[in-house]
């Protein structure tokens, strides 16, 4: 058994199980943001750094800051020094940082001490993964820019008159 | 340190999965729902790159990929839609959601 892949799946869990349960939004995307590093952890122990590497930009990175961005959007209301004061208390971001640190440990024991230079069976690189995306997946690949048209446009489209107040 | 078996993984899969579907079912806020759909999402991605590592091809990866895809365009669209929401009524309760008259 991995002690790498163990220690971060538990991170994956307990952070997922926060997101579920938290009232506060900002709070439950603080957890969501752990697991999703949690489980970028779990696919470079799976000899899957490339995926690893994805997961952290565009799950972690992208699609956080566009959650993050619309909940700031939604209670432009309220006090806003108020509300930042109460989300910035330690005892919301010590839970998170925690995790952070168990999962940022895990890096620097596979990274400087040299202990993750093997830990898959198998490794799958970036340029398998693009010859088959390339190859016998050129169609999907196409179908996916498909897709991300039409979120595009339909987002546009959504959003277009949605700061009028309807 | 031995290597990871890919059944684990497709274990730590499915607990992500029915943690997200839990989400989906008791939470009523529409901001919630779209986490946890994005948690499903998540760990469906972790069961394709699973199965790719047991058998040593990239074709998990690129599966990946596409679920990448598919979380980018779902969420853009649902973000939209939840905003246009609070404009028109100012509650994210899901529940209410079927009075669709503005």
């Amino acid at each position: 058994m991995n002690a790498l892949f163990t220690l971060a799946a538990i991170v994956a869990v307990i952070s997922t199980t926060m997101v579920v349960t938290r009232t506060v939004a900002v709070h439950a995307l603080l957890y969501l943001v752990v697991s999703l590093l949690a489980v970028a952890t779990v696919f470079f122990t799976l000899g899957a750094a490339f995926a690893a590497a994805l997961e952290v930009i565009i799950y972690a990175g992208a699609i956080m800051i566009l959650f993050v961005f619309v909940v700031m959007m939604l209670n432009l209301d309220r006090d806003d020094a108020d509300r930042e004061n109460t989300w910035l208390t330690p005892r919301v971001w010590a839970g998170p940082a925690l995790l952070s640190a168990v999962l940022a440990g895990e890096l620097l024991y596979a990274g400087i001490a040299g202990h993750g230079t093997i830990v898959a069976a198998r490794e799958v690189g970036p340029v398998q993964v693009g010859l088959a995306l390339f190859g016998p997946y050129l169609l999907a690949v196409e179908l996916a820019s498909l897709l991300l048209l039409a979120g595009l446009i339909s987002a546009y489209h959504l959003g277009r008159d949605s700061g009028r107040g309807g | 340190m031995g290597a990871v078996a890919p059944a684990n993984a497709i274990l730590l899969a499915a607990i992500l999965f029915g943690l997200g579907l839990a989400g989906v079912l008791i939470r009523r806020n529409l901001i919630f729902m779209l986490m946890s759909i994005e948690v499903m999402l998540n760990a469906t991605g972790l069961a394709f790159v699973a199965g790719g590592a047991r058998w040593g091809q990239a074709d998990g990866q690129v599966m990946f990929l596409l679920v990448l895809t598919l979380a980018a365009a779902e969420i853009s669209v649902g973000l939209a839609l939840i905003l246009l929401l609070q404009t028109r009524r100012p509650t994210l309760d899901s529940d209410v959601g079927n009075r669709l008259k503005g």
